[in-house]
């Protein structure tokens, strides 16, 4: 398959960064859209190379999954595994209200 | 300013004929280390207090003739992405502040039940990713030869600490030459073993199919050592190797008769990169086949796309694995956020730093509709051709030696305004990651008064060899003895 030279702009960039739940102000998302374009103007080298035929690699050890007895193990106690959460009540996390009129 | 600590053998010999303590060890490591900071920022923290009381544990443990391990006692300092129960794990970043573990990591559960003592978390790259440890929330780590130059990295600040001799080794982690590229640069030896060998339990996650515990220390022995320590298979991490774990430190036969070192072609070009450290590099290869090796050459023809490769996957293993930071559950949230959706946005926003975020943008990029098969997938097709390209050679040598990096330690900020430029550090490690090969750096010589590495490659579970090869060279050498002059 053939690319073309992969421009990124703004508002690829702004496509990104909603999909990736980033955040950008303006002088940063101009900046990063230039790194992005330089960096796929790098890797674009790739194409070059015929890789028909050529299976990918997803990682190089021959995976098995494998398998145990289904032991119960000792948990890490809900107490211990709140104890990072920015807030919590009791052992539940506590977020900011999840739907919004403009972003149901 | 307190001496440096020796080598994990001579400390070991001397706690072992009673001439020193556990506590002198660690007092001694701890003193060092805050001599040498804040001007060096090899750590994030010391756990003093813990350190010093472990330390007593072991010398209680060795007065009762029931030592752990012959290292029990001996202070080691960890890179800030392992796990240590009680302890902050930071990544270098803002959006694990205050993070504190439930847990510890398998390899640092090893190194508690030899005995060792966690000294301290050693400074890093954001998540480990970068090559000179500059994108720490924390600053940067600086280079003990030139304090105006990286360590490199990202685990910048255990080879640091390791060169200025607050610990006598460290932990590390190896994702595309982040251990062995700041050993050569900071004068130690690094060896990123085999994919899976060292469980990655509490071990961050960045690249998973390239994530891989490493150790620096002076000497190949003692890296032996150490890897003896945190290597084998850990139920818990379903891509650590079931093979049972060598004596890695009774592979050190000093014998390199008949060993063919593979020397390939397209890594020492006729021009370009500083042809000084080539020298370098060849000369270390002559040292060994003086010893009785054999120099063949090789071919690996794809590694010229190596970079690429490794940064098309990284970066879209990467995208997915620190979605998880999302100020839900632990670390950083933005208090700026009405909705739930606006507090993801704003905590990654915040708590990320302009590496991270690159990252996670080409990651996502080339997962994205429309670019997986042009980019990732070709990525991954790519990275089977470098592997092959591996296989191949290895037919021919047991060894492939290599520069660690086409040149010594650059300076600070030189490259942070160009990824591209920062990226191609990692020219020749990468590939060993993309392939899951064991390698080794070792010093073998000065450029500019400074450190250049030579890299010994092996087949996979094939750090008895590399490690063989390293300590037959510095039986021969002595460029790991050499201190940076302020810590010597």
């Amino acid at each position: 398959m053939s690319v073309d030279a992969p421009g990124i702009t703004l508002e690829d960039l702004r496509r990104l960064a909603d999909l990736a739940r980033l955040e950008l102000g303006d002088g940063e998302a101009t900046a990063l859209a230039a790194d992005l374009a330089r960096i796929l103007g790098f890797v674009r080298q790739l194409q070059e190379l015929d890789t028909a035929g050529v299976p990918p690699t997803a990682h190089v050890m021959e995976l098995a999954t494998p398998l145990r007895e289904d032991e119960p193990d000792a948990p890490l106690p809900p107490e211990e595994a709140i104890r990072n959460a920015p807030a919590h009540e009791g052992t539940a996390f506590l977020v900011p209200q999840v739907l919004d009129s403009d972003e149901a | 300013m307190v001496a440096a600590l020796g080598t994990l053998r001579e400390l070991a010999h001397a706690l072992e004929a009673g001439t020193c303590s556990a506590h002198e060890l660690v007092r001694q490591s701890l003193e060092r280390a805050e001599a040498l900071e804040p001007a060096l920022g090899a750590y994030l923290g010391l756990r003093a207090e813990a350190a010093l009381r472990e330390a007593e544990e072991a010398d209680r443990r060795r007065a009762r003739g029931a030592p752990r391990s012959p290292l029990d006692g001996i202070p080691v300092a960890v890179k800030d992405n392992l796990a240590i129960r009680g302890e902050p794990l930071s990544c270098g970043s803002r959006i694990l502040r205050g993070y504190v573990s439930p847990f510890t990591s398998t390899a640092v559960a090893h190194l508690e039940r030899a005995g060792l003592v966690v000294v301290g978390r050693t400074n890093l790259d954001e998540f480990a990713m970068g090559s000179s440890t500059e994108h720490s929330c924390a600053g940067p780590t600086r280079n003990p030869f030139d304090p105006e130059r990286t360590p490199g990295g990202s685990s910048g600040g255990s080879a640091a600490a390791v060169a200025t001799g607050s610990v006598p080794a460290a932990l590390g982690s190896d994702t595309g030459g982040s251990v062995r590229q700041p050993a050569s640069f900071c004068g130690v030896v690094g060896l990123k073993p085999t994919y899976g060998r060292v469980s990655r339990l509490g071990l961050v996650a960045f690249a998973s199919s390239l994530d891989q515990v490493g150790v620096l220390a002076r000497s190949a022995e003692d890296a032996a050592l150490l890897l003896g320590v945190v290597a084998g298979h850990d139920p818990a991490d379903s891509t650590s190797l079931p093979q049972p774990v060598p004596d890695y430190a009774a592979a050190l036969s000093g014998d390199v008769s008949g060993l063919r070192i593979g020397i390939p072609k397209e890594y020492f070009p006729e021009q370009g990169g500083n042809a000084a450290v080539f020298e370098r590099v060849r000369a270390a290869v002559a040292e060994l086949v003086s010893a009785g090796a054999r120099e063949v050459t090789v071919s690996l023809p794809h590694t010229r796309h190596a970079i690429a490769t490794y940064y098309l996957i990284c970066t879209a293993e990467a995208s997915s694995n620190l979605a998880r930071y999302d100020g839900v559950r632990y670390g950083h949230r933005s208090p700026r956020a009405r909705t739930l959706a606006e507090m993801y946005r704003r905590t990654r926003s915040e708590g990320f730093g302009a590496e991270v975020k690159r990252r996670i943008l080409l990651g996502t990029f080339v997962l994205s509709a429309g670019y997986f098969d042009a980019y990732y997938r070709k990525a991954q097709q790519v990275r089977t051709l470098i592997r092959r390209d591996f296989e191949r050679a290895f037919e021919h040598c047991d060894l492939i030696a290599t520069p660690t990096t086409p040149e010594p330690a650059f300076r600070l900020g030189e490259r942070e305004r160009d990824p591209v430029s920062m990226y191609l550090s990692d020219i020749y490690t990468v590939s060993v990651n993309l392939a899951g090969l064991p390698a080794i750096s070792v010093p073998c010589g000065e450029v500019g008064g400074l450190p250049v590495g030579l890299q010994l490659i092996a087949p996979p579970l094939g750090e008895p060899e590399v490690l063989r090869a390293a300590d037959a060279y510095q039986r021969r050498t002595d460029w790991h003895r050499r201190r940076p002059a302020e810590a010597a």
